[in-house]
């Protein structure tokens, strides 16, 4: 470090001071709304009974940590997603791999895909309750069938994308599609599956959620409509809090994974 | 001198939804073992569909390719490709990098291991074998796609502009270097180009093609008398301004 002129510690030291002002803004911003929430609960600005408020939060945390139900239900959720992202990134670029193998099968099934992606997937909930029944794996399901088109269009454009002359080059030493394949499309394209997998994480929460809303015993999408059907307000916002929490948490830990594998080219 | 690569009464078209397109028209040449061969001709002429049909990838719409005699069909190991950039993979150490063309062809042995190893240390490579090509300045991309041309050991090599995405500079330097390289190895070599002097300062024999449908229009045999018969001084030779302006005479370009 000593060797470093003054110039650029300054530099340095300022690049260093503004990181830190933004994360203090976001962290005030985030207490202040809080705060917020709690005085114009007390003051009665607001209804408590209707809009809950941050202690009451705190208070069903601390009820719902006892008898270990919380643990429970945030588990369940984030098992079916995750078990929901990673299968739909994994179908969705296999079905993808199929479609750059066959042009003619990409073709046929390109107006159903274009259709399917427009339709919203949560329509179908219904019909997969009734398919399937209501238990986890109809969860799943919905959580699959929200990410796998999203990942089949945008990994195929990808692959299609693969520059065309890094496959001529192989092809000149002889290669085949399976060489091609292997060699060139699938590692040249680990960023944009990697980032599909990103996009996932919230597709298939949504998919989770809505799920837990129609059939389940259990899971924070169950709390919440369970919550809101008897009127306890502190409980679905307690796991509306939850949610957000584990779903940051699922995230940064893609963007972890994501910064490793790219690392690693 | 034996003939090692024959085109006899070669044709090729495209089709496209658009229409058919004539590229090249009845093209007949033979290239001998040893020889440095440049081809000229306007942009967009065919030259680079000729190097695709001599390795191989591409199959003439009529007439025959000939390699060591034996009629082209798929692409063959005496033949090695070099693209206009580099396409080195980035994610790929260069050593990796290297070894592409005999991974593809299912060869990767001891014996061919050590012989990579034995051209990246030959030629300014050694120290570099674990770093990815981004680490690497253009120049050393260019030699690091010669070695893993080299590589898979192929007796012709067809350069398609090979130094045409590099800065000035960097090209007359890389040019020469790769030039010393071939003849070292004692390879044949079939160089597409649209730069004359490139051509003439480099090439045993200089073909010209006609616009599209390419057709032969010429053949020069460069004679030049230089000491030290490498590019750079060849571009010194009292006959390298004559062979320079007939060919842009040949050329006949209007802008």
């Amino acid at each position: 470090m000593s060797n470093l002129s003054k110039d650029h510690l300054d530099y340095l030291k300022k690049e260093r001071i503004k990181k830190l002002s933004v994360a203090a803004t976001q962290l005030s911003i985030l207490i202040l709304l809080f705060l917020l929430w709690e005085i114009s609960a007390r003051l009665k600005w607001i209804d408590p009974f209707i809009m809950s408020q941050p202690t009451r939060v705190l208070k069903t945390i601390i009820t719902l940590s006892k008898d270990g139900s919380l643990l429970l239900h945030t588990g369940v959720t984030v098992l079916e997603t995750v078990v929901g992202f990673l299968s739909g990134t994994i179908l969705g670029t296999a079905v993808a791999i199929v479609l750059w193998w066959s042009e003619f099968t990409a073709k046929v099934f390109d107006p159903y895909l274009v259709v399917l992606n427009a339709l919203p997937k949560t329509a179908l909930g219904p019909i997969i309750l009734v398919w399937i029944g209501g238990t986890a794996s109809s969860i799943i399901v919905m959580a699959l069938l929200i990410s796998v088109v999203v990942t089949i269009l945008s990994v195929y454009m990808a692959f299609q994308s693969t520059d065309e002359d890094k496959i001529k080059l192989l092809k000149t030493f002889g290669a085949n599609k399976l060489k091609v394949l292997k060699m060139v499309v699938l590692p040249a394209n680990i960023p944009s599956i990697v980032s599909a997998l990103k996009i996932n994480v919230g597709l298939s929460l949504v998919g989770v959620i809505v799920g837990e809303f129609l059939v389940s015993k259990a899971g924070l999408g169950y709390l919440i409509i369970y919550g809101g059907q008897v009127f306890k307000m502190d409980l679905v916002m307690t796991s509306v809090l939850i949610l957000a929490a584990a779903a940051a948490l699922m995230y940064i830990s893609v963007a972890w994974l994501e910064k490793k594998l790219t690392k690693m080219r | 001198m034996e003939k090692i690569v024959e085109l006899k009464n070669v044709s090729m078209n495209y089709h496209s939804s658009n229409g058919e397109t004539q590229a090249i028209q009845d093209i007949s040449f033979d290239i001998y073992n040893g020889e440095f061969v440049s081809i000229v001709g306007p942009s967009g002429c065919g030259k680079s569909t000729i190097l695709s049909l001599i390795s191989g990838i591409l199959k003439p719409t009529s007439g025959n390719v000939f390699v060591k005699g034996a009629k082209v069909d798929g692409t063959s190991e005496n033949v090695g490709y070099m693209l206009q950039k580099d396409h080195l993979f980035e994610w790929r150490s260069i050593i990796k990098n290297t070894l592409i063309g005999l991974e593809v062809q299912n060869k990767l042995n001891k014996d061919n291991w050590e012989y990579v190893n034995q051209l990246l240390d030959e030629y300014g490579l050694g120290e570099f074998k674990e770093h990815y090509p981004n680490q690497l300045s253009g120049g050393m991309r260019q030699r690091a796609a010669l070695i893993r041309t080299l590589a898979a050991k192929p007796e012709i090599l067809l350069l398609d502009e090979p130094f045409s995405a590099l800065d000035y500079q960097t090209r007359l330097a890389i040019s020469e270097e790769i030039w010393l390289i071939i003849k070292k190895e004692k390879k044949t070599a079939i160089l597409v180009t649209h730069d004359i002097a490139e051509a003439v300062s480099a090439s045993d024999r200089i073909i010209v093609l006609t616009n599209r449908p390419a057709q032969v229009k010429s053949i020069y045999n460069i004679n030049l008398t230089c000491d030290t018969k490498t590019p750079i001084s060849c571009r010194e030779a009292p006959e390298f301004r004559y062979y320079f302006n007939q060919i842009w005479k040949e050329l006949d370009v209007h802008v």
